[in-house]
Formats: C-alpha cells, structure tokens, sequence
C-alpha cells in the first residue's frame, strides 16, 4: 500500500473494501518530525555543552536517535490507518499499538467536515471528519487527495441524507 | 439537528429599534405577528410586523411572562453588595462609617426605582409565542434576542416551582432541546398557564392538529411507582456516601485542630465538610421527596420536591440511555436505582430508590419492548491479568432490543442502550488488552454518553463490532417518528 489508490483486493461483495491514506501525509509527518529533530538536537547539544562541558555536547546525538525510531513508527502509524464504506456505514481503522475500529451509520451522520491547514495543502492533503450527535464520536480521516475528500464528502452527505434518522 | 446546526436560529445584535419596539407594544398590546414574518425577514430587532397577517394562516398570538418576574432578580443587587463585604471586610467596614444615613437613603432612593424600571422593562420586553412548529421566545432590551424552538426536537419538558415561586403561585417552564441554552427558559408564569402551556407544547411537537392542540389539554396520568418517605430516608441512610461524608466531616476538623491546636482552622474546615455531607443526605431526602413517576400519552412524568416542586415530561422515544444502580447495601433489601439520559437534559433520576421489579417495570415503560437482561455473560478468566480484583465485575448481554454492559463489583451498574439510539460503535485494544486477547466495545449515544463493554474476548468483540452496527440500522427502521401520535 505504498499510495493512496483503492485497493483492490477482489474480495467478495460484503468484505470492505479498503483505501488507504495518502503518501504525502507520511511525507508531511516525516518533515515535522526531521524539523523538529533539528531544534531539538540543537538545544540538547549547546546547554550542557556551554553549561557542563564540551564531553556533555554530545547529548545532541540523542534526538537524532529517537527521530530515527520514530521514523519507522509514523511509517507503521501511516500504514495503519484506513478506511471503507460499505452499503450502510463507514469503518475507520487506525492504530498499531492501541488499535482503534470505528463503525459510524450514514443514518447518525449529521455533519462532514473538510479541513485542509496551510502545511496540508501545500502537500496537496486534506482532512474529512464527521460528526454525529454522539460527541464520543471520533470519526476523522487525515491525510486524503482533496479531490477524494470532496467525493467522500458529497457521498456521505447523499448517503446521510437517504438514511437519515435523528437522534 | 446537531449540536453544530443549531435546532433554534437566534438574532442577535445592537438594538436601534426599541423606540419601535415599544411604540408597538404600548400601541397594541397582544399584537398578533404573521407567521413567518419574522424569520422570512431575518430583522435583528426581531423585525416589527410591517405586513399585514399572511391569508390563510391563524395569527401567531404573542404572550408576556407573569408580571411577578421582574422581582425573581430584586435580591441580585443586594447579593453583589454582600459579596463584596464579606470578600472585603475592612474595606466595607471603612466604607460603612464613611457612610451618613442621607447618602445611604439618596443610593436607596436611585438604585431602587433603577432596578425596579430595569426589572420591568425585561420583562416588558419579554414575549413568547406558540406557533405551529416552534416555540418563539423574543427577549432582551439592549441586545435582542430570538430564539425559534422547534417542537418536533423537543427532549423533554420541565415545569419547575421553586419555595417561593410556589408562594407566588407561579412556575418555571423549560424546553430541553438539543443545543439550547439555559436562557431558553420561561420564568415565571402563572401555575395554571404552565401547566396549560406545557399541555399544548407537548400536544404540538405529537403531531395533534394546531386547532385541536388547545382542547387536547393535560394528557390523563397514570400513577407508575410513588417512593414513600420511609424508604427513601432508609435508602439515604443505607448509602455509604452519607456516612463517609459525615465521618470526614468529624474527623478532618478534629485531627486538624488536635494537630494545630487552632479551632479557627478546623472551624473552617468543618464547615464546608459538613455541608457536604447534608447535601448528600438532607439534601437528597428533599429533592427525592414524593418522587411519582407516572406515564400518560405525551410522556413520562416525573414529579419530585419537598420545598421545590418539579414536574418533568419526558417525551416517548428520548431517552437514549437507562442505568440500573445497585450499591452494595441495597442489595439485600433488592433495591435499585434508575438513572436515564436524555439529550440536551440534566435530569437524570428517574427513580431514585425501589424495588427491582417495580423498576424494572417502569424501565420496560421509558424503553417499550425492552426486558432487562437476566442472563449477563461474564469477561474471560484471563482478563485479571489487565484488571485485577473488578474483572468480576464487567458483564455483557445483547438482546435484540438492547446492549447491556454491567460494570462495578461493590456498586453496580447495568447501562442498556436501544440499539435504535446507537450513534456509533467503535471498538479498542491497547498493547497489553492484545497481549491477553482482550478488546474493548464502545457504543455511543446522543445524550453524549458511551457505554462500554470492556475486557471482551478479542474475536467476540469484533463480531459484537459488526453485529451491534448491523443490529443498530435495523433498531433505527422500527423507532417511533419524531412526532409521536402522527403514525408513519
């Protein structure tokens, strides 16, 4: 799954079918992740090298350390997230250590949300999130083609509309 | 509706028009507004009926709060002034002998009649109206205020008398809808007219034709389950928060004044203590006083005080959750307590202590065709590796009706959710839940409440998963429509 396209696993009609996030949110995270690595490493290496000796300057391998394990964790994370609509609801699925399944009804769906921050669409990303009445309700897809958010929008307002059911 | 999309649209904005405003009111008191006319036109000032009444339509009569309102805030003043001398008491003191009686009797002499003129004009300019879809109510004197209420949303009506309302002979009334704020409440009409209003509110947002909604009148009640006194002080004294709050309200004040030998710390100290621990006890014992829950075609009626008396409707098909509470010294003597939510409600007892079969039966009421499950599965016997003594506690039943979840092993809890009222399902596992085969099931509801099976066995919780979304479409095809007596 190394792009966002649907993947098509020729399963049966009743199994989900699966899509995955864009590469260019991995792309994003990496960024802040090597950003923020930089100032960290900066800042870890200059105080207790000016403040307790040059020896002590080398607690700037430190951050380049934990970045580099990170590095495979938001790969693993990226992978991870997922989502499918199927006839009646949408499923999002996320998580490697503390794994999340969501399962929302087009019917309680009261409200979609497209988001796309300055960073984000510079990236060419957006963020569709729903919202039911239920606040708990943590439906939220990071990471899609602005063009694929705005279809799964239209979709689930259509779907939500049809299926419509208060509270 | 949604939190988000407001169920009520509201104006607001700096008033130019109250000059207009009251030349109308003085002009034609009770004036009838065309429908429509206001939100067709969407005036900030709450837009001053140029047209004449649309053809065709009844005219939207605009009614005032009972004139005993503007002195529910006479005492406002007089709590700042004491609030800022008991917060500064040598400044007061100062102030006070700075002060000769002729100045005193000047400040009487403007803030009286300041606060009286300011306590009637809000309430002259307090008007309320019962159309066909909404409720109306158009308040304010700098800022106007709009609020369109619509009925078929409505969650639940409370009709309210506070001790010295009740004096007065008048009573508060409140709409719970989703997304309302606490202003949206009338305060105070007259006894008769609440209830009248109530009656009409509730016989609207059914579904009974505009014509017909005056003559239905109060709906007839039927007595479901009374809590005599007896039982309830037994209940109150059977409850360990009573004694636990009134032995930290001996012992703290005690130790501490054993330990710095300065009775004012420990006076301090026991003061709010023992207010607590009356809350808890005295306090409950009279909010709980003669609680009746009773059924009639709008709704369930709960109606429970002592000093304050509050009549609460509940409309069918609101509630979202019901929680049986069984604390650990109840059980012997089999009793329970209901709890319910509703959304956009505060009120969240609906039986405060009975027998398991009596509450059971009024539960089977607010949720009709729902059995409360006997049979709860227990969690595997591995999952006291993730919670050590109260894995025991944590059961499951899911009915066709209804998901279960029990939690607590000293005081239970049971919450049921219809599977109608589901909003949606999700389901988690941590690293360690993984290691032992253990998932959780989250089900949330609209009242902002999630119900939680925890500790369930992996492969069982993920069936649960896609089953309860499944179960949870097809609860919602057979639920009761918005407006209830309207079949369809």
């Amino acid at each position: 799954m190394e792009t966002g396209t649907p993947e098509e696993t020729g399963a049966p009609a009743d199994q989900p079918v699966w899509r995955g996030l864009q590469p260019g949110l991995l792309r994003v995270r990496r960024l802040l992740l090597v950003v923020w690595t930089g100032v960290l490493a900066v800042a870890a290496g200059l105080l207790p090298g000016l403040f307790a000796g040059p020896g002590w300057a080398a607690c700037a391998l430190l951050p380049p350390v934990f970045a580099a394990w990170c590095w495979r964790l938001l790969e693993r994370n990226w992978r991870s997230w997922r989502y499918a609509e199927r006839a009646d609801d949408l499923l999002i699925s996320r998580g490697v250590l503390w794994r999340e399944e969501t399962v929302v009804p087009y019917g309680r769906m009261q409200l979609v949300e497209v988001t796309s921050g300055p960073v984000e669409r510079r990236f060419g990303l957006a963020t569709v999130q729903l919202h039911t009445a239920a606040a708990a309700t943590d439906a939220t897809i990071p990471g899609l083609d602005p063009a694929e958010a705005e279809r799964l929008r239209d979709r689930l307002t259509e779907l939500g509309e049809a299926r419509s059911a208060g509270l | 509706m949604t939190p988000h999309d407001r169920a009520d649209d509201r104006d607001q904005g700096m008033d130019g028009g109250i000059p207009d405003d009251a030349k109308r009111d003085r002009g034609v008191p009770d004036d009838g507004i065309p429908d429509g006319a206001e939100r067709g036109r969407g005036v900030p000032d709450g837009g001053v009926p140029e047209h004449p009444p649309a053809t065709g339509r009844p005219p939207v009569i605009e009614r005032r709060l009972h004139p005993v309102t503007p002195f529910r805030r006479a005492w406002a003043p007089l709590a700042v002034l004491a609030g800022w001398a008991v917060h500064n008491p040598n400044g007061a003191q100062e102030q006070l002998t700075r002060l000769t009686g002729t100045v005193l009797l000047l400040a009487l002499a403007v803030l009286v009649p300041a606060a009286g003129l300011y306590g009637f004009l809000s309430w002259w300019f307090t008007h309320y109206a019962v159309t066909d879809t909404e409720l109306r109510i158009r308040t304010g004197l700098l800022f106007r205020r709009t609020a369109h209420i619509r009925l078929e949303r409505i969650q639940a009506v409370d009709v309210s008398r506070p001790l010295l309302a009740r004096v007065a002979g008048v009573a508060k009334l409140r709409l719970d809808v989703v997304g309302t704020d606490d202003k949206d409440e009338l305060a105070f009409l007259g006894e008769r007219e609440a209830r009248a209003l109530r009656a009409e509110l509730l016989a609207r947002a059914a579904g009974f034709a505009p014509e017909t909604a005056h003559e239905v009148g109060e709906a007839p009640a039927r007595t479901l389950l009374r809590v005599p006194p007896r039982e309830l002080v037994r209940s109150v004294l059977l409850t360990g928060a009573t004694w636990g709050s009134l032995c930290a309200a001996l012992v703290v004040p005690t130790v501490l004044w054993l330990v710095t030998h300065n009775p004012w710390t420990a006076l301090a100290t026991a003061l709010p203590l023992f207010g607590a621990a009356g809350a808890s006890s005295v306090g409950r014992f009279v909010t709980e006083f003669d609680w009746t829950v009773s059924e009639s075609p709008d709704g369930l009626r709960i109606d429970h005080g002592l000093l304050d008396r509050a009549h609460e409707t509940v409309p069918p098909g609101r509630v979202q959750t019901v929680r049986i509470v069984e604390p650990l010294l109840w059980r012997g003597r089999g009793w329970v307590r209901v709890e319910l939510d509703v959304a956009g409600s505060d009120n969240s007892v609906l039986v405060p202590v009975a027998p398991r079969e009596a509450a059971e039966a009024v539960v089977a009421r607010v949720l009709p065709g729902v059995a409360v499950p006997r049979e709860l599965s227990r969690v595997p016997r591995r999952a006291r590796w993730c919670v050590p003594v109260w894995w025991r506690g944590h059961r499951l039943a899911v009915t066709d009706t209804v998901f279960a979840a029990r939690s607590g092993l000293l005081c239970r809890r049971l919450s049921l959710v219809p599977h109608a009222k589901v909003q949606s399902v999700r389901l988690t596992q941590g690293p360690w839940e993984r290691r032992w085969g253990l998932a959780e099931v989250h089900v949330d509801t609209g009242a902002d409440k999630t119900v939680t099976a925890r500790l369930r066995d992996a492969r069982e919780a993920a069936r649960l998963l896609d089953e309860q979304a499944e179960r949870s479409r097809t609860g919602r095809r057979d639920a009761l429509p918005d407006r209830w007596m309207t079949t369809g």
